[in-house]
């Protein structure tokens, strides 16, 4: 590979943007892909491109992110636009490959997207092979750090990132640029930038896709944010949850040492920068900075109080710039088209872009990535294509674990940080986890708190005693003993551990409950006086019923009932005594005619 | 009584390469998981004296970590994700099923050490919820009935 250097980047810049000529076939092969059978269909496409000689180009890609649509793949053949095909099976490929050749498009696979996303994050996300570098580059790669070190310095770089608006995209929203600003105003030999890839929020990843699909615009950000900071060395603390991630980061950082890209002259400067991964170990509780810290330290994952911020004495005391993934790939786009063109994007307060998870009762489950400000209902409606199985949705919960549900009334609210903060949800690491009727609130707060007693490090009182006391209350009222005294002892927990945890754990870990019971508290009331639940998640408070006419008296529940609690026989029909029922499901789940309700 | 065990040669380049490196616990107690499938006791010993660290702070760490396992796996580890998604989407009923028919609960090993359950936090493959893996090839869009097919195929296999 060559020696980068300031004017070999330069030809580079000549050709991005320009359409490839050859022919190719681009399978996409990120985590999600490659479990929904994308490995498959590219082997079946090697075949048959081999075996026929067909003067096609064959290549791999990260994830577009319509996840439910995987395997997909994008084929460009000759003078035609390029098209997209979902759902592509290992024998849709002769058929794929026939009518491409010829210049037709299979109808029934292609897949069309919606035009209310705009992709700045995941700009290269599936378009280009995360494992080579030439494609990155032929995306102007690395011409934003090439403008930084060469044509601006730290200064200006904060300047642009300050216009931008750019806030973290981690959780919490701290406008990066200060954050940049205290670590370079402080006077330090060693300074750290650290890549907080620890995505711990059941049912987000798009820190995932990036890593997997575009890892060198995070190193690029990482790059700029180095340079702008004056820090020598930068580590990226990955869950080790993610091989394939982590696999593509490290060939990224090889290349970009051989290609003179990282190393003690970048691109033929007098900047030095170099970075090492560092993994995580299961640990939700070290995306908080000063336990992310304390982890690549070695030791356990147990936050510090704050001050002394990290910006200023972090990694080893040294002052340490901690930037999550999204945040870091936003970083070369801004400076390349400049801050004021990303912050024209969103609303007043909150600038560009947010990749969202969308998740749960969802036709379309996959990654979206839209401009602040774009509606709920939007997103939900137009780009997730609405509820499974025709159900109502019942609401939206954002912010994973430290965040809140928003109820269907709020659908048409603005997705940015101060509206989501308004209705006390929060925009967190972008899970969005639609529910429908049959998902209790009751049984998904005991989800999330669950997790978070589970993940509680046991430092500080408030969270490690608060959340269990917390979780036992909810098990006292799913299990149908709940007091109307519950509610207030819940809101009182709740107000000690956001006022005195130490980290944003345990004072974000209430969140779901308190806005489960803004909204929601005739639901909790429901299970508390009249012992019901009307899902029928909450297992303890189901009556289950045979609804005598859906019944056909085939017998089934009662042949599949374990202890005898069905009585009755062909003839007269079935019915079942609750006094000996264990509520344990299985004539529920056996009875096709849906004859039994609970 | 636990022995110290010499360090496999990989091991050892390993420890040798990180040794000087500050912070290197973690890392090194990921290679050891990487070697064994866990990190047994006797290897904490020999690490212990190697790099000059308190066998009680490697402890401490090896238990604050979901991710370190102290006890050998089975053949099989069959990771049920609990995020969300999955369990919004029905990842408890398969945890479940899969508990009555190896009967052990999660984090144990069948007695004739063919499979280990666990549940994990999120694989970050949410569009596919409910997600499974086994030994890391990962099963998405899962059902019950579905998952149990497959477990009975990894029975026959053996």
């Amino acid at each position: 590979m060559m020696n980068l250097t300031r004017e070999s980047l330069e030809k580079y810049n000549d050709k991005s943007g320009k359409e490839e000529e050859t022919n190719y076939i681009k399978v996409g092969m990120s985590t999600c892909g490659i479990a929904a059978g994308s490995d498959r269909v590219y082997l079946s496409l090697l075949d048959e491109i081999n075996n026929k000689n067909i003067p096609v180009k064959l290549d791999k890609c990260g994830c577009l992110g319509m996840c439910y649509a995987e395997p997909m793949i994008e084929v460009k053949i000759e003078n035609q636009p390029a098209v997209f095909y979902g759902y592509v099976k290992e024998e849709d490929v002769p058929e794929i490959i026939e009518k491409s050749m010829q210049g037709q498009i299979i109808e029934n696979l292609v897949f069309k997207s919606d035009n209310i996303q705009k992709k700045i994050v995941l700009r290269n996300c599936g378009l280009i092979n995360p494992e080579s570098i030439e494609d990155y580059l032929s995306k102007s790669g690395y011409q934003a750090l090439k403008k930084s070190i060469f044509e601006l310095n730290p200064d200006l770089v904060i300047e642009e990132m300050k216009k931008s608006g750019l806030r973290g995209r981690g959780g919490a929203g701290f406008p990066t640029h200060l954050k940049w600003t205290f670590t370079k105003n402080v006077q330090s030999e060693e300074k750290f930038v650290i890549c907080n890839a620890d995505e711990g929020d059941p049912g987000a990843y798009m820190d995932r896709s990036v890593l997997e699909g575009d890892p060198h615009s995070v190193i690029e950000g990482m790059m700029i944010a180095a340079f702008a900071t004056g820090s020598p060395k930068g580590i990226f603390y990955i869950r080790a949850e993610y091989p394939l991630a982590i696999e593509r980061i490290q060939k990224a950082i090889n290349d970009c040492y051989k290609c003179g890209i990282l190393g003690s002259n970048v691109l033929g400067s007098d900047f030095k920068f170099d970075i090492e991964i560092r993994l995580g170990a299961g640990a939700f509780v070290c995306g908080e900075e000063t336990a992310l810290i304390a982890s690549i330290e070695g030791k356990r994952g147990y936050p510090k109080p704050r001050p002394p911020f990290p910006a200023v004495k972090g990694l080893w005391n040294k002052p340490t710039v901690i930037n999550n993934v999204e945040t870091l790939a936003n970083v070369a786009y801004i400076l390349l088209h400049g801050g004021e063109s990303f912050g024209s994007i969103g609303t007043e307060k909150s600038k560009g872009t947010k990749v969202f998870a969308l998740t749960g009762k969802i036709k379309n489950s996959g990654l979206v990535e839209v401009p602040m400000g774009v509606t709920l209902r939007q997103i939900i409606e137009e780009i997730g294509g609405g509820i499974l199985n025709n159900k109502k949705i019942k609401a939206v919960q954002t912010g994973g674990p430290s965040g809140g549900l928003i109820p269907v009334d709020y659908l048409d609210t603005q997705v940015s940080y101060e509206h989501l903060d308004q209705l006390g949800s929060i925009m967190g690491s972008g899970g969005m986890i639609v529910l429908d009727e049959d998902d209790c609130v009751v049984d998904i707060a005991k989800f999330y708190l669950g997790f978070c007693v589970d993940e509680s490090c046991g430092k500080c009182a408030p969270c490690r005693i608060g959340g269990i006391q917390m979780l036992n209350l909810l098990e006292k009222i799913s299990s149908g003993n709940g007091e109307i005294k519950d509610l207030q002892r819940l809101k009182l927990i709740s107000k000690a551990m956001q006022k005195a945890s130490l980290c944003g754990l345990g004072q974000t870990a209430p969140n779901p409950i308190v806005s489960a019971l803004r909204y929601f508290e005739a639901e909790y009331l429901e299970h508390i006086n009249d012992k019901k639940c009307s899902s029928g998640k909450c297992k303890a408070l189901n009556t289950y019923l045979i609804i005598t006419e859906t019944c056909v008296k085939c017998g089934m529940c009662q042949k599949n009932c374990p202890v005898g609690a069905i009585e009755g026989d062909r003839t007269v029909g079935f019915t079942i005594k609750p006094e000996v029922c264990i509520k344990c499901n299985k004539c529920f789940e056996i009875c096709k005619f849906n004859a039994i309700k609970k | 009584m636990i022995t110290e065990t010499a360090l496999p040669q990989e091991l050892a380049d390993y420890v040798n390469e990180w040794k000087a490196q500050k912070g290197n616990l973690i890392m090194i107690l990921h290679a050891v998981q990487d070697h064994y499938g866990y990190v047994p006791k006797d290897i904490c010993f020999t690490l212990s004296k190697e790099l000059k660290v308190p066998l009680a702070r490697i402890y401490e760490v090896l238990t604050f970590y979901n991710y370190f396992s102290l006890s050998a796996p089975g053949k099989y580890k069959i990771s049920v994700c609990m995020g969300t998604a999955c369990y919004l989407k029905g990842a408890t009923e398969i945890l479940n099923a899969v508990k009555a028919e190896l009967k052990i609960e999660e984090g144990e090993t069948t007695e004739d050490k063919m499979f280990r359950l666990e549940h994990v936090r999120c694989l970050g493959c949410c569009g596919l919820a409910p997600v499974v893996t086994v030994n890391g090839k990962v099963y998405g869009k899962m059902t019950k009935d579905e998952f149990m097919k497959i477990l009975k195929e990894y029975k026959e296999k053996g």
